[in-house]
């Protein structure tokens, strides 16, 4: 299969003619264009359901309805969690992947780059496709990204379809996207390259891709039904037709839950990258970290009804699904407990990659902590469903996989531009994002303990204080992260030039080719001793 | 070198995918093993062979006509205290309050959902769609016996029915609907 | 230097606990004993959680601050022990079993399945509560009592804004109160947090709940399963009395209802003047259907239908009524006929016939209402 691959040593594209403009980017296998171009992407979404949230924080910001209409507002946080899961967090971990996953074994490119091509180009339509629900008569999808049944079948609108094919699209690209991580990995390392030698980066995203292809078949499932439901009379989850509406839920967590951990098990491959770099020290526990990820992905298929304490469960199923849930916090402390041994008796140095991967380390444990706690039933049936939960997943998700993309952004941008970033700028964007995301997710613990339930518009007088908080810090870190794409559009445009080593205490493959790496690289693959 | 890995890759999406849909007959034998969310099997049980003497169970029943449906269904007695294996009939009256010919379906619900395993109904109007003309007015018998295997921590059980119009799914149907098996129906197959 | 320390000792101790205890930033202890186990489980919780914090954290910040390159330090070759993994996964489990016992006891103390002294049906639908006292006839909807013009800012928000409704649930103290849910529409979640109670109210299911208040008192939640426009607009409220006041009450509802009935009944006979109705009209239109139809009668085009100019309320009487009646299967069109009262709907019906531009004319007596509601198959098209 590597004949797919034009094997020519030289930095220049032979294979479809000269690489110019628009057809470049559009019929390209090359692996580090279609990584650019989901980490692009990655941003240019993260960027719009960053606008979404400003929405909700700003009509949250006081209360009272103010901005917009309840109708809309279900609108904004469901399009908001679809783009971030499905259109920022995702893409961006696929664009590392195929960035770094060929330079990081030695391969010359992913195994299958056509197809490579295709699950990156299906992307923008599906997103584009609900976006453009967003205008339709009736809006977008008003039932939250977790699509409850029957809000989302006999409630919803008719415009349900095209969320529907969105969610389709996003499904079959993450699937393609997967396909290839694992082809690649299995079929393209360097001879030499055995499979405990792995970078992690590279052991995580192995599990992550079996991990999607597990389970985003399952999601195409619901949302199928769903659509049955809704448009040809079917009743999966219509209880008159004999349906259970709680089954949906079952359906859909049996893929929410692994779907976290494939948002959260790459970040740690990046994390598990930059610590060790930064403290000039060996990972510490290299067997161990590749058997907690295996084992938290394990774990991640017996615990989805844990999101569904309050949907009445039997006693037995209540007990199981909270001690699996337990059971979690065991590898995800391995992971944390060897970070931070990696950094004992290292010598550290704090340049930006290491800060975010820091705020990592602290803030994604916190995020670990609130979910144990949301893990115990009896606590949990006064959590469930309140901004405690908001705060919890927003721990992990942000300041856990977000901050690790940027961790990653940092790291490899000069190899991939050729140019250092503007130190002193991204420093800026770091400390200003660290300060107001917890100003902004912070206080989300205490009204969600103190009460206020999820995905409401308008709150009673005693929230009010602690929203125009978070409201505020949700305005500084949007803020902020016009700051990151600054840098980043920068640090492209030019700056002082990378060596190829760019980070003296780095280790792996790509670190030997030079900065900015050349367009076709290891096309003889390299020698591993 | 990677056709038969992908092959493999793309058989696994589309077993996981025919998996999403084999969850659903799995989650209706998961839920009649467990009792999951109280759902009732529609099957229609035998008479038990014993009788416990020594214990009594309350057991309550609500109906709830779904919003829109035109039904009105309420059981004589709102509580009746009975013994494990005994047989037990209640009455329920029925009437259609639309001025048109309904179809009734009733779905019923056991709670505490573990309960659900235990309640074994022998005649139900709950097993068949129930046409109803316009205006008319029914009664319906409901034959049961609680298991004598009831977990003693349970006192006190409640049968829901939820009426449902399903008129517009049933048309074909309707006339025959009393003696036949419902086709609309996902569960009653088993 | 022991002053010091102790000091330092009595904060950490007393920090978590004396800043967070039934404060505005915590969990509610609540009145029931379960809510009181279920604050201490997760203060335990949330305690443990603090003191592994502290111990990694200190231990990572310990390195951060002395093994840093700037101090010229090299940097260790160590790079795992068998030993230390095995003690740092074999601590948590001991930790987590520690959490899992007084988690199970609670978990098993709340699924208490003995018999309840009293059976409340708890029944949701957009956005509404209807409570059945079941076994008692005594039924009725409890809806939001705040006003459009207080989210609207026009007025000044009151105490409880958002969290008031028209018509409370009374419940004794002292007693087994055992709560059986189900919804009419879509999910919904039934949530007192002073109770510790919070349980999904699912369409075609029953679900069930229960508590013991031991203290009297207004208290006050909201719906938690998102459930449509206005899932923000849901609230619960709860009123504990004695069993003594509690029974007085309940009579007090018997008779009220009684007198209802017979109000009604002599409404039959009457002709009301046109302004009572549109009046009566324009106050249930606004509490009952102005959330999805718009005060403006326009609705929200493509998700409720407008009311001026529609086919419905300028097309046959007897059909608007119906529809009122009985609502619109498969939409989020509710059935209003025992939500509401002859005289309610011949207003409301009126009313919409005479506004925004419909100029029908059409003045509806309750009688007609309730020739509708009495309409046998002689009448059926």
């Amino acid at each position: 299969m590597s004949s797919i691959v034009n094997p020519h040593d030289h930095g220049h594209d032979d294979h479809h003619g000269a690489p110019s403009g628009f057809k470049r980017w559009l019929f390209t296998t090359n692996h580090k264009d279609i990584g650019s171009l989901y980490l692009i992407f990655a941003l240019a979404m993260f960027i719009i359901g960053g606008a979404m949230a400003m929405v909700i924080r700003a009509e949250l910001f006081q209360p009272g309805l103010q901005l917009v209409d309840p109708h809309f507002f279900n609108q904004m946080t469901t399009v908001h969690g679809l783009i971030m899961v499905f259109g920022a967090v995702m893409p961006a971990f696929t664009g590392l992947a195929n960035w770094m996953i060929p330079m990081m074994i030695g391969a010359p490119d992913m195994a299958l780059p056509r197809m490579n091509n295709w699950s990156f180009w299906i992307l923008p339509f599906a997103f584009a496709m609900l976006l453009f629900s967003l205008f339709m008569e009736g809006g977008g999808p008003a039932f939250g990204w977790t699509f409850y049944a029957p809000l989302s079948t006999t409630y919803s609108n008719d415009n349900t379809a095209l969320f529907v094919f969105a969610v389709h699209i996003m499904g079959i690209s993450s699937i393609m996207g997967a396909i290839n991580v694992v082809v690649t990995i299995v079929n393209l390392r360097a001879p030499g390259m055995t499979w405990m030698k792995l970078p992690l980066f590279v052991w995580t995203w192995l599990i992550t891709a079996f991990l999607l292809i597990a389970v985003m078949p399952v999601l195409a499932g619901a949302v199928t039904m769903v659509l049955t439901d809704k448009y040809f009379g079917t009743s999966f989850f219509d209880a008159a037709g004999g349906g259970d509406p709680v089954m949906f839920q079952h359906i859909f967590w049996f893929f929410g839950h692994p779907e976290v951990y494939i948002m959260i098990l790459p970040a740690f491959g990046v994390i598990s990258t930059i610590v060790p770099t930064f403290s000039h020290k060996k990972l510490f526990g290299y067997a161990s970290m590749v058997y907690a990820t295996a084992s938290i992905a394990l774990l991640s298929f017996v615990v989805w009804a844990h999101h569904m304490f309050t949907t009445g469960m039997p006693l037995a199923g209540e007990l199981f699904f909270m001690y699996a849930t337990m059971l979690i916090s065991v590898p995800t402390g391995v992971k944390v407990f060897n970070w931070v041994a990696t950094m004992w008796r290292g010598a550290i140095s704090f340049e930006v990659p290491m800060l975010f991967s820091i705020a990592f380390i602290v803030l994604f444990t916190l995020g670990g902590f609130s979910g144990l706690m949301l893990a115990i039933t009896p606590a949990d049936f006064q959590y469930h469903d309140t901004y405690f939960v908001v705060a919890h997943f927003h721990y992990v998700l942000v300041t856990g996989a977000v901050f690790s993309i940027m961790a990653a952004a940092y790291y490899w941008l000069p190899k991939w531009t050729g140019h250092m970033f503007n130190e002193t700028l991204a420093k800026w964007h770091f400390w200003l994002s660290l300060i107001s995301v917890n100003v902004l997710f912070f206080p989300m613990h205490f009204v969600g303990l103190a009460g206020m339930p999820r995905r409401i518009p308008d709150y009673a007088l005693q929230f009010a204080d602690f929203n125009a908080i978070i409201s505020i810090g949700g305005f500084a870190f949007g803020l902020s992260q016009l700051l990151f794409v600054y840098v980043v559009y920068r640090c492209v445009k030019g700056g002082d030039a990378a060596p190829a080593k760019v980070w003296d205490g780095a280790e792996g493959l790509e670190w030997e080719v030079p900065s900015p790496a050349p367009y076709h690289t290891f096309s003889t693959p390299p020698e591993i001793k | 070198m990677h056709s038969a890995l992908l092959k493999k890759l793309i058989i696994a999406c589309l077993a996981m995918f025919a998996f999403a849909f084999a969850l659903v007959p799995l989650y209706d034998v998961f839920c009649q093993v467990t009792g999951l969310n109280g759902k009732p099997s529609l099957e229609v049980a035998k008479a038990s062979s014993r009788v416990d003497e020594n214990r009594l169970v309350d057991v309550s029943f609500t109906t709830h006509a779904q919003q829109g449906a035109p039904f009105d269904v309420s059981a004589e007695q709102f509580k009746v205290t009975v013994k494990p294996g005994e047989v037990t009939k209640v009455a329920f009256s029925a009437a259609n309050l639309s001025q048109q010919a309904r179809v009734m379906q009733a779905i019923p619900s056991v709670s505490p959902g573990i309960a659900s395993k235990y309640l074994h109904k022998m005649a139900c109007f709950c097993f068949n769609q129930q046409p109803m003309k316009a205006g008319e007015k029914q009664d319906f018998e409901l034959m049961f016996y609680v298991d004598t295997a009831l977990p003693s921590e349970i006192e006190e059980l409640t049968l829901s029915y939820t009426l449902f119009d399903i008129t517009e799914q049933s048309q074909q149907v309707a006339l025959e609907a009393s003696q036949d098996e419902p086709t609309s129906m996902e569960t009653s197959d088993e | 230097m022991k002053a010091y320390r102790f000091a330092v000792g009595w904060l950490a101790a007393m920090l978590p606990t004396a800043a967070l205890s039934n404060s505005d930033y915590n969990m509610r202890q609540g009145v029931t004993d379960i809510s009181q186990q279920v604050y201490d489980l997760h203060m335990t919780i949330f305690l443990i959680c603090c003191a592994i914090g502290v111990v990694v954290f200190a231990i990572m910040f310990w390195a951060i601050i002395h093994h840093r390159k700037s101090k010229g330090v090299t940097p260790a070759q160590f790079h795992e022990s068998t030993k230390v993994e095995i003690l740092w996964t074999a601590i948590p489990f001991v930790i987590l079993i520690a959490m899992a016992v007084p988690a199970t006891k609670t978990l098993i103390a709340m699924e208490d399945t003995s018999k309840a002294d009293i059976t409340i049906k708890v029944t949701g639908s957009q956005w509404k509560w209807h409570y059945e006292y079941m076994g008692e006839g005594v039924d009725f909807y409890s809806v939001m009592s705040t006003s459009q013009d207080q989210i609207s800012d026009k007025e000044a928000k009151g105490e409880n804004y958002l969290l008031e409704v028209d018509k409370p649930l009374v419940i004794p103290t002292g007693k087994k109160v055992r709560f059986l849910m189900t919804s009419d529409d879509v999910i919904h979640s039934w949530w007192v947090p002073d109770f510790a109670v919070k349980k999904d109210a699912n369409p075609g299911f029953i679900n069930e709940a229960w508590t013991r208040v031991n203290d009297e008192g207004i208290y006050r939640g909201q719906c938690a399963e998102l459930c449509g426009k206005d899932h923000g607009f849901m609230p619960v409220v709860v009123e504990a009395k004695s069993p003594e006041d509690f029974d007085v009450w309940l009579a007090s509802q018997k008779s009220a209802k009684l007198e209802a009935e017979q109000a009604s009944a002599a409404l039959l006979d009457q002709t009301l003047p046109k302004d009572e109705l549109m009046a009566e009209g324009e106050t249930v239109y606004m509490a009952y259907c102005a959330a999805c139809h718009q005060p403006t009668g326009l609705g929200l085009p493509g998700v409720f239908p407008a009311m001026k100019g529609s086919p419905v309320v300028t097309g046959p009487i007897n059909d608007h009524i119906d529809i009122i009646l009985h609502g619109r299967p498969g939409t989020a069109m509710q059935a209003f006929a025992k939500q509401l009262s002859i005289k309610q709907i011949a207003g409301v019906v009126t009313f919409k016939r005479n506004t925004w531009g419909n100029d029908t004319g059409d003045v509806v007596q309750p009688s007609q209402v309730q020739a509708r509601l009495d309409a046998k198959q002689e009448e059926g098209k």
